[in-house]
C-alpha cells in the first residue's frame, strides 16, 4: 500500500515537474499517434463514406471485412509490418525498421479500418435522408462523399478520436516495429511496459497518468465541440 | 450546328409511355402513359398508396421504371447540370447557413463562382428570407426550411419543378407562404408538377389535375372540371370522402 502511494506521489512529482525524460516520451507518443491518425483519416474517411453512398456487387462483403478488421490484433499488425520492413523484407531497403516512421505505419494500418468502418456506418445512416436530395441536385458520387463528410463533421470527430485513442493506447505493434529504443522509439505504452517490468513504478505510473489525461481531455474537448456545434447547426 | 448549341432544346414535353414500377411484384405504378407540357400547373392527387410520390420520383429520375419509357424532349446527360428540381415533403438542408445551402446547389450546377452568392441572395430575397441568410439552415423553423428549399430550387432556374407534398408538415401561415412562392415561380415560367393531399391546395394551385388510383392514372382534367364533375367513380368517391374536411 505504501509502495503504491509512494509511487503515485513520485509519479505526480515527475508529471508536475515536467521531467524531461517523461516529456520526450510523451511528445514522441503524440507525434507518432497523431501522424498515424492523419494518414488513417486521409484513407479511412473517404473510404468509409464511399462505401456508404455506393451500391456495387460484393458491397456486403466489403462491409463485413471492414468491420472485422476493426478487431485487428496489434501484435499481428506489428509482425506484418516488421516482416515488410525488416532487412530481408520487400521494403527492407528503406531502412525504416525501429524508427518512428515504422511505428506510424503500424498504427495507421491498425486504425484505418476502425475509422473507415465507423464512418461508413455514420455516413450510411445519414445517407438515407440525403440521398434523394443530393441526387436531385445532380451531385455525383465523389461530390456526395465530400458533402457527406463535411456535413457529418461533428459526428466524425468522435470516430477520429476513437482512432487516436486506439493508436495511442496500443503497445504490441509499436513494440515490435519500434523496438522501444530509449530516446528514439520509446513511447508511453512501451515505456510503461518496460518500467513496470523493471520495477520503476513512479515513471510507469506517471506515464499512465499522462496517457489517461490526454485521452480524457481530448474526448472532453470533442464532446464540447460536438455539443456546441450541434446546438448551433442542428 | 452552333445555333443549335446556343439555344438548348426545351426539356418539355415529358413523355411517359406505358410506365410500370414494381416492388416485389406489386405494381406501384401500373402502365401510366402521359405527356406533360410546359405551362400549366399540374397537380397530382389520389388516396394514400396511389403511387403519387413514386410517379414524381420516376419523372425526376430518382427511380427507374421497371418497364416502359420516360423521355424528356431534350436528353439529360449524367454529369450535366440539371434543368429540373424537386422539393421534398421534408426539406433536406445541409449543416451550413441558408445562403451556403443555395450556393452549394449552384456549385453542383456548375454556376461560375463569382455569380453564386448574388444568385443565392436573390433567391432568398424572393422567398422573403434575406434576413436569415447567415442563419444555420437546420435550426430554422419547418416553414422557413421549406422556403430555403424552394429558394434553392428557384436559384437553379429549373424548367420543371417537382413538389412532393411540400406543405404536408406546415401550419396554414407557412403553407400560404409556400403557395405564394410556388405561384411566383410558375409566373416566372417554371413548369410546376406537384403532389398534394390537400384538395383546397389542389384547387388553388392546379390548372390541371391528374388523379391516380392504385398506381393507375384514372383521370386527367382541368381543375375546374375535375372538382365539379369527376369522370371516374373512384375520383368521385375520393372527392366525397375528402371534401367534408
Amino acid at each position: 500500500m505504501s509502495d503504491l502511494s509512494q509511487a503515485t506521489a513520485e509519479a505526480l512529482r515527475l508529471v508536475a515537474g515536467g521531467d524531461p525524460k517523461l516529456l520526450d516520451i510523451v511528445l514522441l507518443s503524440l507525434r507518432v499517434s497523431l501522424t498515424a491518425v492523419v494518414f488513417a483519416c486521409a484513407v479511412g474517411l473517404p473510404l468509409g463514406a464511399t462505401v456508404a453512398v455506393s451500391r456495387f456487387p460484393g458491397r456486403r462483403t466489403v462491409v463485413v471485412v471492414l468491420n472485422a478488421l476493426m478487431g485487428l490484433p496489434p501484435v499481428v499488425v506489428g509482425l506484418a509490418v516488421y516482416l515488410l520492413l525488416s532487412r530481408a523484407g520487400p521494403l527492407g531497403a528503406m531502412g525504416l525498421l525501429f524508427t518512428p516512421t515504422a511505428m506510424v505505419i503500424a498504427q495507421a494500418i491498425l486504425i484505418t479500418p476502425i475509422i473507415a468502418a465507423l464512418s461508413r456506418q455514420v455516413v450510411e445512416d445519414a445517407w438515407v435522408e440525403y440521398r434523394e436530395q443530393l441526387r436531385s441536385l445532380g451531385e455525383r458520387r465523389f461530390g456526395a462523399v465530400l458533402t457527406m463528410l463535411w456535413d457529418l463533421r461533428f459526428s466524425l470527430v468522435t470516430i477520429v478520436l476513437a482512432g487516436f485513442g486506439r493508436a495511442a493506447a496500443e503497445v504490441g505493434a509499436v513494440m515490435i516495429v519500434g523496438g522501444n529504443i530509449d530516446g528514439v522509439t520509446r513511447v508511453m505504452t512501451t515505456a510503461i511496459a518496460l518500467e513496470t517490468s523493471k520495477g520503476d513504478l513512479p515513471l510507469a505510473l506517471g506515464l499512465g497518468i499522462v496517457l489517461l489525461t490526454i485521452v480524457l481531455a481530448l474526448n472532453a474537448a470533442a464532446d464540447i465541440v460536438k455539443d456546441t456545434a450541434q446546438r448551433r447547426y442542428g | 450546328m452552333t445555333s443549335a448549341m446556343r439555344a438548348p432544346r426545351s426539356l418539355l414535353p415529358l413523355r411517359l409511355d406505358d410506365v410500370v414500377f414494381a416492388i416485389g411484384g406489386r405494381r406501384v405504378i401500373d402502365r401510366v402513359s402521359l405527356t406533360l407540357e410546359a405551362g400549366r400547373r399540374t397537380v397530382i392527387v389520389g388516396p394514400n398508396g396511389a403511387g403519387k410520390s413514386v410517379l414524381l420520383r420516376l419523372c425526376h429520375g430518382l427511380l427507374q421504371p421497371t418497364s416502359g419509357t420516360i423521355a424528356w424532349n431534350a436528353l439529360e446527360l449524367p454529369g450535366e447540370p440539371r434543368r429540373q428540381a424537386m422539393v421534398f415533403q421534408r426539406p433536406v438542408l445541409l449543416r451550413r447557413s441558408a445562403l451556403a445551402n443555395i450556393v452549394y446547389a449552384l456549385a453542383v450546377a456548375r454556376v461560375p463562382t463569382e455569380h453564386r452568392e448574388a444568385r443565392a441572395r436573390e433567391a432568398l430575397r424572393k422567398v422573403g428570407l434575406d434576413a436569415l441568410a447567415a442563419h444555420p439552415a437546420r435550426v430554422l423553423s419547418g416553414g422557413e426550411q421549406q422556403r430555403v428549399a424552394l429558394a434553392r430550387a428557384w436559384a437553379l432556374n429549373p424548367e420543371v419543378l417537382f413538389l412532393d407534398e411540400p406543405t404536408a408538415n406546415l401550419d396554414p401561415g407557412a403553407t400560404h407562404e409556400i403557395e405564394r412562392v410556388i405561384g411566383a415561380m410558375h409566373a416566372a415560367g417554371t413548369k410546376i408538377v406537384m403532389v398534394t393531399h390537400n384538395l383546397g391546395q389542389a384547387r388553388r394551385l392546379g390548372d390541371e389535375i391528374l388523379f391516380l388510383h392504385q398506381g393507375r392514372l384514372l383521370e386527367r382534367a382541368s381543375a375546374d372540371r375535375f372538382f365539379k364533375r369527376p369522370a371516374s367513380l373512384e375520383a368521385a368517391q375520393f372527392l366525397e370522402g375528402e371534401l367534408p374536411w
